[in-house]
């Protein structure tokens, strides 16, 4: 018995090993669409820029955006898509192993910044002008964000008029928040706008995180307000609006190319004209159609270049 | 460990003691949808599965069902109930009362499948009625069976109950999904204890009750064999 033991296990492990292997190979590809082992050492030279990707489908739409844009004007591009979370690929751009790479004004100023106070668009990109290390640049801010804000359905806006926060205050029905328990006790939570707009809100916790449960409860009229990402497909899905925040209850969240030197100051006019040409609308179009139509990156960047040639 | 500590300070802050969200109303609340749920699921579950063990028909299909219905997840469910029936308390005591269902049924049918079907005969050939031999015979043999069902349904429910607080202001589940966001891991922690505290004296509590049911329903005589016992002894010593 046990004499042939091991003489099976490592069939079976070989088996197994080439198994993972293959689904191994499958997930990398798929999920970074260029050779997984090109670790990008040719990046920092005068030739190739070098783009990455957060590991969020709508970042890589912008980086294959900048991606073909680029291709197109001459430029040789190696695609570093779908890296991870900000604590991982930064390092990768701040040693210049990543040349430009679509970023969040907000939450990029806070990662070098964590003490910052300001909200609002031009105060968070002024300051962020400030934060960015040596060797590297903010290019400009485009009018899309995809952030925090306070979302109502359209019926309810059409009720009230409400186009911006502000306009809650016109509101005589009570208004209730949904969202994870965090945003009771966040700084734009009931505290946060009672401090910032003076307006009195209710809380009710749902926890999927401004997903479905928590738009059938805005659509049931359970809650009238909830904390959904502005680009997220859900607003353009479930008939929803983003209520403008001109006093900053929110951090500031614009798309902003990060670059460094490596990009040559065509090419910035180049991204600066995608940056420009982009707004919130377009950027949940986008996501609308990668979520729904669930085309590749490269396709939908394709479509919206022939929309909005540079 | 630590943390720990910190969890024990919290649970120590007397402000966390009182008010909406403090422990003794967010424990009530974990109660009463812990009861309701696993009350309803009886009030469906026992009769249900009685007849079945009575009837000894469908004993099969109930044994598929139940076992399906314990691999539904609760967290889908209760998304799909929520999407339904919107937020709020329905879904989560919905999504609950599924939870609890199979393992009542299962008790239920299981206790009163397995009486012995020569005590059943021996009922009947006294002139029981088919009401007294469900109700004086089978019934009480089948108590531990049926209450060791009630035991693990209240578990799963008292344990799952955190859910009701994924989508509404109620239950202990609220101090873990607001310590878990905000990474107050303290208050999650302490959170997480008191539903452990909370599902081990509901387990003492209904250990006693299966015991009771053993000793003094599904076998009186056993209560008396002692107590004669004693008296023979009596004399003897």
């Amino acid at each position: 018995m046990k004499r042939s033991l091991p003489g099976q296990r490592p069939r079976k492990r070989r088996a197994l090993a080439a198994a993972l292997a293959v689904a191994g190979t499958a997930a990398l590809t798929a999920c970074s669409g260029g050779d997984p082992f090109d670790s990008g050492s040719d990046g920092g030279d005068g030739d190739t820029i070098v783009i990455g990707s957060q590991d969020y489908y709508s970042n890589e739409i912008i980086a294959e955006i900048y991606a073909q844009a680029l291709e197109e004007a001459g430029y040789t591009v190696d695609r570093q898509f779908r890296i991870g979370q900000r604590e991982a690929y930064l390092p990768e751009i701040e040693d210049g192993t990543i040349d430009l790479f679509p970023e969040y004004s907000g939450p990029l100023l806070q990662y070098w910044n964590a003490e910052t106070s300001v909200n609002l668009p031009d105060e968070v990109y002024a300051e962020l002008e400030g934060a960015v290390p040596d060797g590297l640049r903010v290019l400009d801010q485009s009018p899309a964000n995809d952030q925090d804000s306070y979302t109502v359905t359209q019926e309810f806006a059409d009720e009230w008029g409400l186009t911006a926060i502000g306009d809650l205050a016109e509101v005589t029905t009570p208004l209730v928040l949904g969202g994870n328990s965090e945003a009771e006790t966040r700084a734009y939570g009931p505290a946060g706008m009672m401090e910032t707009y003076g307006i009195e809100i209710g809380f009710t916790p749902i926890e999927d995180g401004g997903g479905p449960l928590t738009v059938q409860a805005l659509e049931d009229g359970d809650i009238q307000l909830a904390v959904i990402y502005t680009a997220s497909p859900a607003i353009a899905q479930g008939g929803l609006v983003t209520l403008e925040d001109t006093e900053g209850l929110f951090l500031a969240s614009n798309v902003v190319p990060l670059a460094s030197d490596n990009v040559d100051d065509e090419a910035a006019a180049i991204i600066d004209g995608i940056s420009a040409g982009m707004d919130t609308e377009d950027l949940i179009a986008l996501n609308v159609r990668s979520v729904e139509e669930e085309l590749p990156a490269a396709t939908i960047a394709e479509d919206w270049l022939a929309e909005n040639p540079q | 460990m630590s943390l720990l500590m910190d969890a024990g300070a919290w649970l120590g802050d007397p402000a966390n003691w009182s008010g909406d969200n403090g422990v003794p109303t967010r424990t009530v609340q974990h109660l009463a949808i812990t009861g309701a749920a696993v009350g309803i699921a009886a009030a469906v579950a026992l009769p249900a599965g009685v007849l079945i063990g009575h009837t000894r028909r469908g004993a099969g299909l109930v044994g598929a069902l139940s076992g399906a219905a314990r691999a539904i997840p609760t967290l889908g469910l209760l998304t799909l109930f929520g999407l339904a029936y919107g937020i709020g308390l329905k879904a989560s005591l919905a999504a609950l009362v599924v939870l609890a269902v199979p393992s009542i049924l299962a008790g239920a049918y299981a206790g009163v499948q397995a009486v012995d079907a020569a005590t059943v005969s021996a009922a009947r050939a006294v002139g029981m009625r088919p009401r007294q031999v469900l109700f004086g015979v089978e019934l009480p043999l089948a108590a531990p069976v049926v209450v060791g069902g009630v035991r693990a349904a209240v578990l799963q429910v008292v344990a799952t109950a955190t859910l009701a607080a994924y989508i509404a202001d109620y239950g202990l589940g609220r101090y873990l999904f607001a310590g878990l966001k905000s990474r107050d891991y303290a208050q999650m922690l302490a959170g997480a204890l008191l539903v452990a505290a909370l599902a081990l004296l509901l387990e003492l509590a209904f250990a006693a009750a299966q015991r009771y049911a053993a000793t003094r329903i599904a076998d009186p005589a056993r209560s008396d064999r002692n107590d004669t016992r004693t008296v023979q002894k009596g004399p003897t010593s």
